[in-house]
């Protein structure tokens, strides 16, 4: 009852208020639902839900998988969704980076898969070192962990090091624009090409242990795997080969988890595509200048219409200084409209990008304003929510 | 400086970027380039010397490891400061502000000393000012109000030579009634937002020190209507 009061209440999809009930109840809840279980916790800035979803459906393989599906990835989440399979052996969990260092000591992970690390809603989240410090302190106390750790990610690599098992993963992708400085002695980080390493101290790029390499992967036994994914973009394909090392780590053969996990194509409503009047709009989620940098690649491809829409609620951040950091410029010569209830935001900075647009707030009415045909649709997170419980409504 | 192109030097974006900071940087570039005036954009990263040659040099907010790092290399490469004698135009947001003053003081009690280029000193407050901040601009500097969004825990304290850059209506700045600093062609806020895309005034102020003339207005529709719902939603936040 109290996931159906939650969804009328508009407080998400419903996955949060039977885990908080519980929470109240039984403090322990989230250690004693954990225990007896193979676990891998899932945590990062960008890529957390897909690679969850990815991962969950690999481990699939070897028995019924407790996971929070609909990206409600706080204790209470956690909690809801091991309540609700009790007997499954394996649960895999995304995490909030802010929460991990809590949901990790007491779920004691078997894996652990540690993404990104990039600036993020800095008035709410907190800035990305004291993320890093905090990640970086629990995972060298974990007994029985194997961090899953994306090398080309100095703040990663930084909090993964300490660990007592790590599995390096190549995934060819990073935002550089936080680790200029090194996060352990503070010192200048300096690249050559894909490598990097330290001025001063001895963090350096680690050998990876496996290489994404357009669109393929290569295992650490030297195999080379065609990922062929449903999903778009480079990160994708990052997120797909950390999912892969994970599962092989729990025990599901490579090609048995690539084959499971290359059927995700819709992620709670994201990269799906709804009919409009006529428009085949696109859903594109992005919260954040690394992501919505990894997006604007993505709809790089075609020279579609975009819409953007931006919000700049408690859950998005207030603060909408952060998207001076994203590369808007790379949509000079495309049609946008910019949308949301920050459109005249975004409008000013696309003003200064110099990329011709027209202001529409209601993103509905945006997707009505262009012309028939497909529509690249960018939304950050509350934004993104609306529009998909509109497009459900309609 | 009219027969030349305006260098203007975004100071260790890597380090002391982390709000948006570029986009000051690309405010008064596109305001010069739009009314014909010739100037560029010069990145300063971490462990790369700081030209002494600029005209504008924008230094941004950070965090507090970037910020001690940031004041380490400027007195390494003291372009910043040897461009301040020579009368160059300076904004320097947030961390710049604190790295300026003679001093700044963090929530552990030590004193880091500043630059020296403004007289301030600063101090960890008991609590993180967040959210939309009005202030009006301080001796007639510039017109219309000042706004932008604030999240700081530091307080700053001015001496006689420098003086605020605006009186706060909303929100905290400095200590609750003055925001940022004025001291000679150095302006220092508070605010992101990033602040000159929320206030074309005081961008236009630091192009007509920089080039030593007077710029026409431009009208920004965009602009106006944002100015215009920020000031809206920082006056809700004074009713609240």
């Amino acid at each position: 009852m109290s996931s159906k009061l939650s969804q009328k209440m508009g407080l998400g999809a419903g996955g949060m208020i039977g885990g908080r009930v519980a929470l109240k109840l039984d403090p322990q809840a989230l250690r004693r639902l954990a225990s007896g279980k193979h676990v891998a916790l899932v945590t990062g800035t960008n890529g957390k839900t897909t690679s969850t979803m990815m991962l969950a459906r690999a481990v699939g393989a070897l028995g019924e998988v407790a996971t929070n599906h609909s990206g409600a990835n706080m204790p209470d989440g956690h909690v809801t969704a091991l309540s609700k399979q009790p007997d499954a052996p394996y649960a895999v969990l995304e995490v909030d980076e802010g929460y991990f260092p809590a949901v990790a000591v007491a779920a004691q992970p078997s894996v652990a898969v540690l993404l990104n690390l990039s600036r993020d809603q800095l008035d709410r989240v907190g800035e990305v070192r004291t993320i890093e410090r905090s990640l970086r302190d629990v995972i060298s106390g974990l007994q029985n962990c194997t961090v899953i750790a994306n090398c080309d990610d100095v703040m990663v690599t930084s909090a993964a090091k300490d660990a007592r098992r790590v599995v390096w993963v190549a995934t060819g992708t990073g935002w550089h624009q936080d680790s200029a400085s090194c996060p352990r002695c503070g010192e200048p980080i300096r690249w050559q090409g894909e490598h990097w390493t330290c001025t001063h101290c001895d963090l350096a790029r680690p050998k990876p242990d496996w290489v994404t390499s357009n669109g393929h992967l290569i295992a650490p036994n030297a195999s080379k795997v065609e990922l062929k994914l449903r999903l778009p973009g480079v990160f994708n394909q990052a997120n797909a080969v950390m999912a892969t090392a994970a599962a092989t780590k729990l025990g599901v053969p490579i090609e048995e988890a690539v084959r499971r996990l290359r059927g995700v194509s819709n992620v709670a409503g994201r990269y799906r595509s709804i009919i409009r009047s006529g428009r085949a709009a696109r859903l594109l989620l992005s919260k954040n200048p690394a992501g919505w940098s990894e997006t604007l690649t993505v709809v790089k491809e075609a020279e579609h219409p975009a819409v953007l829409v931006i919000n700049a609620n408690e859950a998005d951040g207030r603060d909408l200084s952060w998207l001076w950091d994203v590369p808007f410029e790379r949509l000079r010569g495309r049609r946008v409209v910019a949308s949301g209830e920050r459109a005249t935001d975004l409008a000013v900075r696309l003003t200064y990008a110099e990329v011709e647009h027209t202001i529409v707030p209601d993103p509905m009415k945006a997707i009505d304003s262009l012309p028939i045909g497909p529509v690249e649709v960018i939304a950050n997170y509350t934004a993104f929510r609306d529009l998909n419980a509109r497009a459900a409504d309609e | 400086m009219s027969e030349s192109t305006v260098q203007i030097a975004l100071v260790l974006p890597d380090l002391l970027g982390t709000y948006g900071d570029f986009g000051n940087a690309v405010v008064l570039d596109k305001r010069m380039k739009w009314r014909g005036i010739s100037s560029e954009i010069v990145t300063v990263n971490f462990g790369e010397p700081v030209p002494e040659t600029c005209d504008i040099y924008v230094v941004g907010g950070g965090e507090d490891t970037a910020q001690t790092l940031a004041v380490r290399h400027l007195r390494e490469h003291p372009g910043l400061q040897r461009a301040v004698t020579r009368g160059a135009t300076v904004l320097g947001v947030c961390a710049g502000i604190q790295i300026f003053g003679e001093s700044f003081t963090r929530a552990d009690e030590i004193t880091h000393p500043g630059l020296g280029l403004i007289d301030s000193t600063s101090h960890a407050g008991g609590s993180r000012a967040i959210g939309e901040v009005l202030a009006k601009p301080a001796h007639g500097l510039f017109d219309g109000v000042l706004t932008g969004f604030e999240n700081h825990q530091g307080r700053t304290v001015l001496g006689p030579a420098a003086r605020p850059l605006a009186h706060v209506t909303v929100g905290t700045g400095n200590d609750g009634k003055n925001e940022g600093a004025v001291q000679g062609k150095i302006v220092c806020t508070y605010l992101h937002g990033p602040v000159l895309p929320r206030n074309p005034a005081l961008a236009d102020m630091l192009i007509e020190w920089a080039t030593g003339r007077k710029v026409e207005p431009l009208e920004l529709p965009a602009v106006t209507q944002m100015r215009a719902e920020r000031l809206k939603a920082a006056g809700q936040r004074a009713e609240v």
